[in-house]
Parts: structure tokens; sequence; C-alpha cells
């Protein structure tokens, strides 16, 4: 067990300062210092606040993931980082202090892809990723169906949102209903005490014609405001819970109906869901009933490994290791609109080939 | 000593090794837009030049800025990275301060009062007053220039935010960019002398920018 890779993750592409550690499979350390709270009075992320927050978390987080894996860090196989996509800001911080550990520690830096790594965070909970794996992809930042033959170099996107990301729907929905940010959790909380049917709400790209596997949670959000609204201009109380119920119930129903098509179309047998909407309690129990009833097997991580975390990087981190894949040079950007078919950021070669094999020959691994 | 040195509160990406008597390797490129993809190959760069490696660095020695927030924190989490990963002190100087100690070094402003002025951006100055290169009699401050005319009228500027507005800065004197080279013999002095240091934490002299929004946009017409 112990020839797994070790490795170390930095997260910054948000709100959040994640580091992980893991070793292969398995989790060692997570620790995160979020800005959310900072955020909230603003009813969204503000880049230059989130910036500001991962600099002054940057040190103190990963000293903490160090103390809880229990690891010193000169006994890491190498340090991942999230170099995109992203706030190009946040980005940059994590990018920078992934490089400075790197070269001051003399391990090998990989820059990785934020939504791979929320696909193989997965590894961290199930095991080893089935190959393909079907990815459903939900955030504030993301909604995306993900086709992944190998999670290190081959992800093929199928469809995404055409306008907002469903997280981006759950906080206007909340703001809608006077609920406060972040919108996820709340408009979770109250939807458990609402009727889902009690009213129906459109179910976007969902016709005969429109794309099977893309999204669009623009009409739906302007829906339950108008419907709000009308309510309030009509004088009558706004039921809370039954909109957020009705709400959640119509992009869950569109999410999973679409997710479990794409998996039959391609012949896949299981469905990963990831990112932060996947701890919404109604996706995880109609994704439930619903994979059940189409013979796949679902996985999902625990919701503190769904929302961004340096878990996430790290996991991707370990497995680019384990798999010979070339290391990123120091000139790594941050690029804030990193395609999703790039897993990882390999660099030219050179000095980092020459780095890698000296250590690689320090510690005697064949990977 | 082995001193590492480096500054991104500017467009310059600057990096330099001072062995405690003298600057043994220095690299200055300016490129406002990359300071995070082009910091850690200019310290490889004087590293190899001196001939030492990262663990043989007895001290980091950083620019805290004032500077425009992006680049500026690449030289702050670099250098707190290497600080905590090496064991080894990080010692922040004022990033003007640096400009100020160059100038004096080449001669090009005297023991009498001068300005330091760099780019802050949006018509805007990051600047301080000195009299003498090693004696700041301001604290940094981000102005529009118009609005501190009267406060630089007729003195030595130095600094390439100086040069942007020859209407204020009548007298503009190199150097223009910041140099590690002299940040790292400025931190060598003041090792020295037991001078102080300030903590490598950032000057941005800015609250960032955010809204409020005012409730949410109503869908129904009014
Ligand atoms: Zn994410």
């Amino acid at each position: 067990m112990t020839d797994e890779p070790l490795v170390l993750g930095i997260e910054t592409s948000c709100d959040e300062t994640g580091v992980g550690i893991v070793r292969g499979h398995t989790l060692l350390a997570d620790a995160v210092a979020s800005s959310v709270d900072e955020h909230a009075r603003f009813g969204g992320v503000v880049p230059e606040v989130a910036s500001r927050a991962h600099l002054e978390a940057m040190v103190p987080t990963i000293q903490r993931a160090l103390k809880e894996a229990g690891v010193a860090a000169s006994d890491l196989d190498g340090i991942a980082v999230t170099a995109g996509p992203g706030l190009a800001g946040a980005l940059l911080v994590g990018v920078a202090a992934a490089k400075a550990y790197a070269y001051a520690l003399g391990k090998p830096l990989y820059g990785v892809n934020h939504l791979a790594s929320h696909i193989c965070v997965d590894q961290l909970e199930h095991g080893a990723l089935p190959e393909p794996t079907m990815a459903l992809l939900v955030s504030g930042g993301h909604s995306s169906l993900l086709l992944a033959p190998d999670i290190t170099s081959d992800v093929r996107p199928l469809g995404s949102t055409i306008d907002d990301a469903a997280g981006e729907a759950f906080d206007k929905v909340a703001r809608v209903l006077g609920l406060g940010f972040p919108g996820g959790p709340v408009v979770d909380r109250y939807a458990r005490e609402g009727d889902p049917a009690a009213i129906r709400f459109p179910r976007g790209l969902t016709g005969p014609r429109d794309p099977v596997y893309d999204f669009s949670f623009s009409g739906l959000k302007t829906a339950v405001a108008r419907w709000v609204e009308e309510r309030r201009r009509e004088g009558k109380e706004v039921p809370v819970a039954d909109v957020a119920a009705s709400f959640q119930e119509a992009v869950t129903d569109v999410l999973t109906r679409k997710a479990i098509r794409a998996c039959k179309d391609n012949g896949v047998d299981h469905l990963m869901i990831g990112g932060g909407v996947a701890a919404n309690s109604r996706l995880r129990s109609m994704a439930a009933e619903r994979c059940a009833d189409a013979g796949i097997r679902l996985r999902v991580p625990r919701p503190k490994l769904c929302t961004d975390n340096g878990a996430m990087v790290a996991a991707l981190g370990a497995e680019m290791v384990a798999r010979g894949r070339a290391a990123s040079d120091w000139e790594l950007p941050a690029d804030s609109s990193l395609p999703v078919t790039e897993p990882h950021v390999p660099g030219a070669g050179g000095a980092l080939d020459a780095h890698t094999a000296l250590h690689t020959a320090g510690h005697g691994h064949t990977h | 000593m082995l001193l590492l040195a480096f500054d991104t509160a500017t467009p310059a990406i600057t990096a330099a090794v001072h062995d405690g008597t003298a600057v043994v390797a220095e690299s200055t490129v300016v490129d406002a837009r990359r300071h995070g993809e082009l910091l850690l190959p200019s310290v490889d760069k004087v590293l190899a030049e001196a001939g030492a490696s990262l663990s043989d660095v007895t001290g980091v020695v950083v620019g805290v800025g004032p500077g425009p927030y992006t680049g500026l924190r690449v030289g702050l989490v670099t250098a707190a990275a290497f600080g905590d990963a090496l064991g080894v002190p990080v010692h922040g100087l004022c990033t003007l301060d640096g400009l100020a100690h160059a100038a004096g070094a080449s001669g090009t402003v005297g023991e009498g009062p001068f300005v330091v002025a760099t780019d802050a951006r949006r018509k805007e100055v990051y600047w301080a007053r000195y009299e003498g290169p090693g004696r700041r009699v301001t604290d940094p401050a981000v102005d529009r220039p118009a609005d501190i005319a009267e406060r630089v009228a007729g003195l030595p500027a130095v600094g390439a935010g100086a040069a942007l507005y020859p209407e204020v800065f009548t007298d503009v004197r190199p150097p223009a960019d910041q140099s590690a080279g002299a940040l790292a013999s400025l931190a060598a002095q003041r090792l020295a002398t037991g001078g102080e240091f300030l903590p490598a934490l950032p000057l941005y002299l800015r609250r960032p920018d955010a809204q409020v929004p005012a409730g949410y946009k109503a869908v129904l017409p009014k």
C-alpha cells in the first residue's frame, strides 16, 4: 500500500481554500478554509475577496492538512493544483503556492483540471473509477455530462448548460425567496417540508427536438420568480417550502433523466455525480431510485467531497503519478477557462523530467 | 548569509540572490500579465547563476507592495510557501523602499527630498515621499496624480508611475522598474544594522471592488 503515490492537492478555483492529501485511493487529510461568509452579504462570490482570503489561508491550510495526515512534506511524491477552470485571480494564488512548495521540496508539480478532479474524488470513496465513467457534474459554476474513458487523459463533454449552472439557479431562487446565500443548502432544507408536486415548473430542454444532453436552467429560474411575484402582487402568502420543493424537483428531474439517458445511450452501467449540487438530498435520492430502476450503479461521494476541496485535486494528482503522466513545468499558467478535455497541463519536458527522475531514483519508485 | 529576494508588486517580475556582501545574481522581466508564470523560472535562474540551491537560502526577502492585487499575491504566497517549506524567515519590505534604495545607490537622488511612484492603474499611483533614499517620511498611499500635485511639485520622482504623469512629476529620474537586487541590498543592510522588516502581508491600500446587489431584479413588468 505504501508504494501508492502520496500526493498533496491544492484547490483555490472559487471561494474555498482546499488542501487535501491522499495516498493512492486513500484519503488522509481534507483541510478547507472557506470565505463563503464574507461573500454572503454580496449575494455571490466576489473574486477579489476570495483571492485575498486564499492568500491568508494558504500556508495555515497546508500545515493543517500535513498535520491531519500525519505525513512529512518531504515524503510527498508530488504536488497537484487546480490549474483551471475557475476565477483567474483565485487560481493564481493556489498555482503560485503549489509551484513554490514543489520547488522547495523538490517534488514534481501537476496542474490539473478542476472538473476532472470532481470526478476523480470518487476514487477516495468507492475505489478505482470504472472505465469509462459517466459523470454528471453540477455546481454553482458547472453543469455537465462527461464521459471519461481515462480520467488522466481522455475526458469527453457530452452536454452542458446553455445558460445558468444548476447551482446558480439555486442561488437565484433562494434570493427570490429571500433565503440568503448560498442557495443550495437552504433550498434543500426548506424543500424537505414542502410538496414537490405543488407547482409544475418547466423542465428545460426536454422537448423531442431539444439537445439530448444539454441543460438550461434560466427559464426555470424565471418561471419561479414570476410565480412568486404574482403571488406577492395578489397579496397572497408565498408557500416557500412548496416553491423550494417544486423548483428542486424540476432541477433534479432534468438532471437525472438526462444522465440516465446518457448512460443508456453510451452503454455505461455506472453513473458518478459530483460537484456542490451533488450534496442536494433530493438529487441523491432521486438518482438512487432512477439508477436502481435502470440497472445503473450510482456513485456519489459524501457531501464534503462533492463541494470544492483539495482532496479531489490530490486524488487526480495521485492518478497522474500512478499512470506516469508528465509533470507540469514551472511556467504552468493559471487558466480560468481550461477546457474540460485537458485533464492536466503537462509541461514541455526538460527541467521537470530530470527533477522527477531524480526524485524517483531517490525513493526507488517504479510507476 | 544567502538571501533570495523577489518582488511582483509592479509590472516587473524581479528576483535576485545576495550573499550578504553583494548581489550575486539578478533577473528582471517586465510583463505585467505573467507574474504567475514567470516568477518561479526567474527564481530558478538566479539560484542557478549564483551556483546555489534553494536549500542554501537563509532568508527570503519579498516586496509587499503596494501593488495591483493579482500580481502582488504571486510574490507573497511564494515567499510564504518558501518560508514554510524551508523553515527560513521571510522579510517583508515596502516595494517603494526598494526603488528608493536603488535610486540612492545609483546616485540619481541625493540626501534631499524626493518621491517614489508606481503605477496603481485606474489613473492612480502608489507613492511615498522620502528624505534621502533610506528615509521614507510618509506612509505609502494611492492617489490620483492631480490630487497630490502640490505635495510633489518640483521634487525628483523615481518609478514608472511617475513617468506616466509628466504634468505632475516634472523631474522624473531612473530607475523606472523595481529591482530585486536593490531590495536584497536594502534587506542585507537592515539585517546588518538590526533594522526592522514588515510582515509579509500585502499592502493593497484599496478595498476590494464589490457591489452589494439591491435585492433581486424582478422579472414581471412594473
Ligand atoms: Zn467545483
